[in-house]
């Protein structure tokens, strides 16, 4: 299936979700609602004609307001493959977790978390996975600035 | 933190690691034990984290290959030519054959030097040294290989954006031949001295065992999934490069032997991966163009288009490989993130490992062969 075939299967529950998309690009991804994600993700999860049950990868970017979530999903039945990209606001909205439908997600989520702050409601364990547990910030996001020092070790300063 | 602990009778919490010799690198595996068994694993990630996404962010897109070496240093080939993939795939690169087939040839050769150290060390955890040096020696002719050709025995950054560093030197490809038909019958050596040993058979038989429906929810790939009876191998199912020219098989683990999915079946899946990539390697050779370039013409500046984006990934030794990149025009990019085999591999560790033994775990452990450069990035 393509990706507009795939677009076309979730327009007819989701159209109102759905804000853009990019069918024509190397890899096309969807824009959803953030208040869908789960929705839309477990839809595309379990339904038979789509059937994405494996999460390649999850990742975040940050875009200045806000941050985006995207995940890319492959069907190993019906190989065919999309990506789902969500803009979540810094600091001030919450995405859903989706490492219940995909347990693949649960360390990616953390990553997202770690080195971008994205907090995904009702995920298992939303802790630091790379940096130290005490650590400042948030370093992949745009205005980042690292903290003087770290238990009284200085952290060098980035050179520009 | 101290505070995080919950004490509870009858369990003890044991660290493993991060300096422990079967971790393969600085993991460490916070185990909850009874006894000797692991009632529940936790790996701590990120004692080797060097900011590998962020360092991109500042770097051009040429100046990022060398930065890829060193994900996963066993097999950098297979990072370089994952990452140059996903560039030229933004900006539309018609590539030279020559540049194609060597590609592959140096791929193929790192998958089986990478698999001869996984294999290695995999006896070595489990108490069998012997095999190590018989596989290191192999490896050591395949690195040989690698430094006439560019100079570097660990860290090549041999594939550029649009092509080759070097051309291959002269000789190079009698010499591969050379090599292929010593290894040839190698592979034999390695099923004498550890596949059929009985101790060997008795550790990993059954133990560990990862049924498919896990392996998918977890997005294991690689051997790590082919193991657990999974037909799927990028190469052949999603062609990149011109694998689609090379006849080779997707060999899978199955049931000849203890369940399938076991940490032997894992482990078996490489060693006949190896002789599928020598038979890649080999029709490669035969086929190389003679002459060619080996630099297709690229910009002077590489700038790929305003909020160009992709997702590619490629079979690398471990697993699939996958570069997401985010251009906002400029020559550096916006956003890159790398997802590794290897990360994705570890997370199943905790499922598949608990209930056996703290000796079972090691076997667990080595049998997803891990490595962590490409895991903390």
């Amino acid at each position: 299936m393509n990706a507009q075939e795939i677009k076309s299967i979730l327009d007819v529950q989701f159209s109102d979700a759905i804000l853009g998309a990019d069918l024509e690009t190397a890899s096309p991804y969807l824009i959803i609602e953030v208040s869908r994600w789960h929705e839309i993700s477990e839809f595309c999860k379990t339904d038979e004609s789509l059937f994405f049950d494996s999460l390649m990868s999850l990742s975040a970017t940050d875009i200045g307001e806000t941050i985006e979530v995207i995940i890319h999903l492959h069907s190993f039945k019906h190989n065919h493959r999309i990506a789902l990209k969500a803009n979540v606001k810094k600091d001030e909205e919450n995405i859903a977790t989706v490492s219940d439908l995909w347990a693949t997600a649960d360390w990616h989520e953390r990553e997202a978390y770690d080195l971008l702050g994205v907090v995904f409601e009702n995920h298992p364990n939303l802790t630091r996975i790379l940096l130290p547990d005490d650590w400042e910030g948030f370093p992949l996001r745009k205005d980042y600035v690292p903290q003087e020092t770290y238990h009284g070790i200085p952290v060098p300063k980035v050179k520009e | 933190m101290i505070q995080e602990m919950t004490y509870k009778p009858d369990s003890m919490i044991l660290n493993m690691g991060p300096q422990h010799p079967s971790t393969h690198g600085v993991l460490r595996l916070r185990l909850e034990t009874d006894g000797e068994i692991v009632n529940k694993v936790e790996p701590v990630l990120g004692y080797l984290h060097r900011t590998f996404e962020k360092h991109c962010e500042n770097l051009e897109y040429p100046q990022i290959v060398p930065y890829t070496d060193r994900l996963d240093y066993i097999a950098a080939m297979n990072n370089n030519l994952g990452y140059v993939l996903a560039v030229e795939k933004m900006l539309d690169i018609e590539l030279p054959e020559r540049v194609e087939y060597i590609r592959v040839i140096m791929s193929e050769l790192n998958r089986i030097a990478s698999h001869l150290i996984a294999l290695g060390t995999f006896g070595l955890d489990l108490g069998a040294w012997t095999p190590l040096l018989y596989t290191l020696r192999e490896r050591e002719m395949i690195l040989d290989l690698f430094e006439s050709a560019c100079g570097a025995r660990l860290l090549y950054n041999y594939m550029w954006i649009g092509g080759l560093s070097h051309d291959l030197p002269v000789g190079f490809v009698e010499k591969t031949y050379e090599f292929l038909d010593i290894f040839d019958a190698k592979v034999k050596e390695y099923n004498d001295l550890l596949s059929t040993n009985k101790i060997f058979v008795e550790r990993t038989v059954d133990v560990g065992i990862l049924p498919k429906d896990l392996a998918i929810n977890y997005a294991c790939t690689g051997p790590v999934l082919r193991g657990s009876g999974i037909k799927w191998d990028l190469r052949k199912d999603e062609p990149y490069s011109i694998y689609d020219r090379f006849e080779f098989d997707v060999p899978i683990g199955n049931d000849e032997i203890g369940s399938v999915g076991d940490s032997f079946d894992r482990y078996m899946v490489r060693v006949w991966e190896m002789e599928e990539s020598a038979k890649i390697v080999r029709q490669a050779l035969d086929q190389l163009p003679k002459n060619g370039d080996v630099q297709a013409a690229i910009p002077r500046k590489i700038k790929p288009p305003k909020g160009a984006e992709v997702y590619f990934r490629t079979e690398a030794p471990r697993g699939e490989i996958g570069f997401y990149i985010k251009s906002d025009g400029t020559a550096k990019p916006y956003r890159l993130k790398m997802r590794s085999s290897a990360f994705v591999n570890l997370s199943v560790l905790p499922e598949i490992s608990e209930g056996w033994m703290i000796a079972d775990l090691v076997t667990i452990l080595g049998s997803l062969d891990i490595v962590l450069g490409e895991i903390d990035r």
